[in-house]
């Protein structure tokens, strides 16, 4: 045994006895196969799902918002729950790339990518329900800042909501960017052994003609380095500032300052639950990938799933217990009224999956089993769009005077807009899966062998793993 | 036609199969006197910058730079149209409304830097570029090359083959350009 560092082991974060091109040959294997009927079932049901989505929004878009379930007093409802509940979604794959490069968490490489790419698509999947919100959509250009014929008119930067415009597209833009800086490298790849005149003009023109000269690799590292330190702060922003749409109201239930923390740890809580159950599918769909996207892997991602529960439940308890120190008779009824008023169910379906089922957790044999964390993640999914339903609905539902208290008026638009959604994001991810690299080529290369044994090279200098 | 080709600069490049092995090559590249050459890598390896000494980039003066501007932008943006172009008094809050003004603020600064370091990577690198020159296709999967430029001082192109073979190359190659 030899001292120091060399006797921390390390678990190695790919298995078996891979070769670099080995990584690039299992990687791009789903990229350079024609679709499998699988592939195709898939995608075309997502399609399906799609469709029927866009038909409600045109729908909707034409008749009105008087479709939905809001009303007076509840005038925030389904597009702005499930609004929240995309965004929070995408915060996973930001820390995932960016908070986890700068704490240099080399286990971050293998799932860096897919994590990602549900960031972008999921925020795309939400931008669209505040544009629809509004009612008018075709004046949505009113939201941004631009000379104008009234005056000029100019937007409220005092307004929360327009903070929103403003983190939100910044966040879109900024993980857009990280993502194919991100690619870029891989896209080169793929260009360099494509069989067809086309393919390699295709994925010529998204490689942008990289080479991987040392030179570039120099100023490619540091860009990535503070695109990660941008996108760091950024991802705090953008749910502090979603949480400030409510937070910055007068309303009992929404007034209250643990809000942007609060939110940001369930924006990671229900972000991860969505990795997980991709990455679960993704894993059995090309078996291939279970080298690199182990279940160590799976397992530090259910443990994070865990602690960030354990967050947003102590944030559950908090609430309560401020609504109680507070004496504020309003503040102690919105929150009497949460857990045990007309929807106390959504109250316990939110509790029951947010912070009960997570500690299945705390059982290795749990936290190490595909079934187990698939379940566990849908649990997930749904315990956190009903966090957003609870802030939303039953903070408006009973206003001050009780002759203008209401019910939520769920249509059968409210559910097909939320399930609609599903279409809109599973179809984009199914294309991703099919025409993009799902797991990063350049960056796992580098960490081949940690944790591992390093082959001793030609010229006889094999040294052992624990990476560079 | 003939005048583009000949701006463009040949040299010779040197092909090893493991990473480590070509950072050692590119050492021992420098210290045989040789300056601008480089390496061509599926990845960045770790230590081929000091091998090959190359200065740290300079991109994080850009993005601090575009930083400030993004947040002097949201400044006066703000400013200007909330209380000199047309000030509206929005429930008695002050026309310059400084914590309300933070949030937008910071969103520009993130993204003036973010888009100017990315905007700077690929002026630098001199992207995107049409059709570069292919060394090896495998040069972007599991093979390295160090390529030596002609304009290099002390350039020879058999003195050179031979240095890259010694130092382990599995192959070399002449190119017109590069």
């Amino acid at each position: 045994m030899s001292t120091g560092l060399d006797t921390v082991a390390r678990k190695p974060l790919v298995l078996g006895n891979k070769t670099y091109e080995d990584i690039t040959n299992d990687i791009l294997a789903p990229v350079d196969a024609p679709q499998g009927k699988k592939w195709f079932a898939l995608f075309l049901s997502a399609k399906m799902l799609f469709v029927f989505y866009i038909l409600h929004i045109a729908y909707i878009i034409a008749t009105g918002m008087g479709l939905m379930g809001t009303n007076s007093p509840i005038g925030w409802g389904t597009m702005i729950i499930t609004f929240v509940f995309w965004i929070g979604i995408g915060h996973a794959g930001t820390l995932i790339s960016a908070v986890l490069f700068l704490f240099r968490q080399k286990w971050r490489t293998s799932v860096a990518r897919s994590a990602e790419a549900m960031t972008v698509f999921a925020v795309m999947t939400a931008g669209i329900f505040p544009l629809i919100h509004t009612g008018r959509p075709w004046l949505d250009f009113w939201l941004l800042p631009y000379p104008n014929q009234r005056g000029p008119l100019w937007v409220n930067f005092r307004s929360p909501l327009l903070w929103d415009v403003f983190a939100v597209t910044t966040y879109a833009t900024v993980s857009s960017v990280f993502w194919y800086v991100g690619l870029v490298p891989d896209f080169a790849t793929i260009r360099d052994r494509a069989k067809t005149k086309l393919r390699r003009v295709i994925y010529g023109a998204l490689s942008l003609g990289w080479r991987g000269s040392a030179r570039d690799w120099a100023h490619y590292e540091m860009v990535y380095l503070l695109l990660a330190g941008l996108s760091t702060p950024l991802v705090l922003s953008v749910h502090t500032i979603v949480s400030f749409d409510f937070a910055v109201s007068m309303l009992p239930g929404w007034h209250t300052t643990i809000f942007p923390p609060y939110f940001v740890a369930g924006a990671i809580f229900s972000g991860f639950g969505m990795v997980v159950t991709l990455l679960t599918l993704v894993r059995i769909g090309f078996p291939q990938f279970k080298d690199y996207i182990t279940i160590d892997h799976m397992e530090v991602m259910n443990k994070i799933i865990m602690t960030t529960g354990l967050l947003v439940g102590y944030a559950y308890g908090s609430e309560f217990f401020i609504a109680w120190y507070s004496g504020n008779p309003y503040e102690v009824y919105a929150f009497t009224n949460r857990a045990f008023g007309p929807y106390w169910w959504s109250y316990w379906i939110m509790i029951t999956c947010n912070v009960v089922i997570p500690q299945l957790f705390w059982v290795e044999r749990f936290r190490r089993s595909i079934p187990v964390m698939f379940v566990v993640s849908i649990f997930v999914n749904i315990g956190m769009w009903f966090e957003r339903f609870v802030i939303t609905v039953t903070s408006l539902h009973r206003d001050f005077l009780p002759s203008s208290w209401g019910m939520y008026a769920w249509s059968w638009f409210d559910g097909a807009i939320l399930f609609g959604s599903f279409g809109m994001f599973l179809t984009i991810f199914m294309l991703y899966l099919k025409f993009v690299p799902a797991i990063s080529i350049a960056e796992v290369k580098p960490v081949l062998y940690v944790g591992k044994k390093r082959p001793a090279s030609a010229n006889g200098h094999g040294s052992s793993g624990g990476g560079h | 036609m003939a005048q583009k080709l000949k701006k463009k600069t040949g040299g010779v490049a040197g092909i090893w199969l493991d990473d480590h092995d070509c950072v050692v090559a590119a050492r021992k590249v420098r210290e045989a006197g040789f300056k601008n050459f480089d390496a061509i890598t599926p990845f960045p390896v770790h230590g081929m910058e000091e091998a090959i000494g190359i200065k740290r980039s300079f991109i994080p003066y850009v993005t601090f730079v575009m930083g400030i501007v993004g947040l002097a932008s949201g400044v006066a943006l703000q400013q200007w149209t909330s209380a000199t172009d047309w000030p509206i008094n929005v429930g008695g809050k002050p026309f310059m409304s400084g914590p309300a003004f933070v949030p937008i603020m910071f969103e520009l600064t993130i993204l003036f830097a973010a888009l100017s370091s990315v905007a700077a990577l690929f002026a630098i690198c001199k992207l995107p570029k049409h059709d570069p020159p292919v060394i090896d296709p495998a040069l972007t999967s599991h093979k390295f090359a160090i390529f030596i430029s002609e304009n290099d001082s002390g350039y020879n192109a058999e003195r050179c083959e031979q240095l890259l073979k010694s130092l382990g190359a599995v192959e070399t190659k002449r190119l017109s350009h590069y």
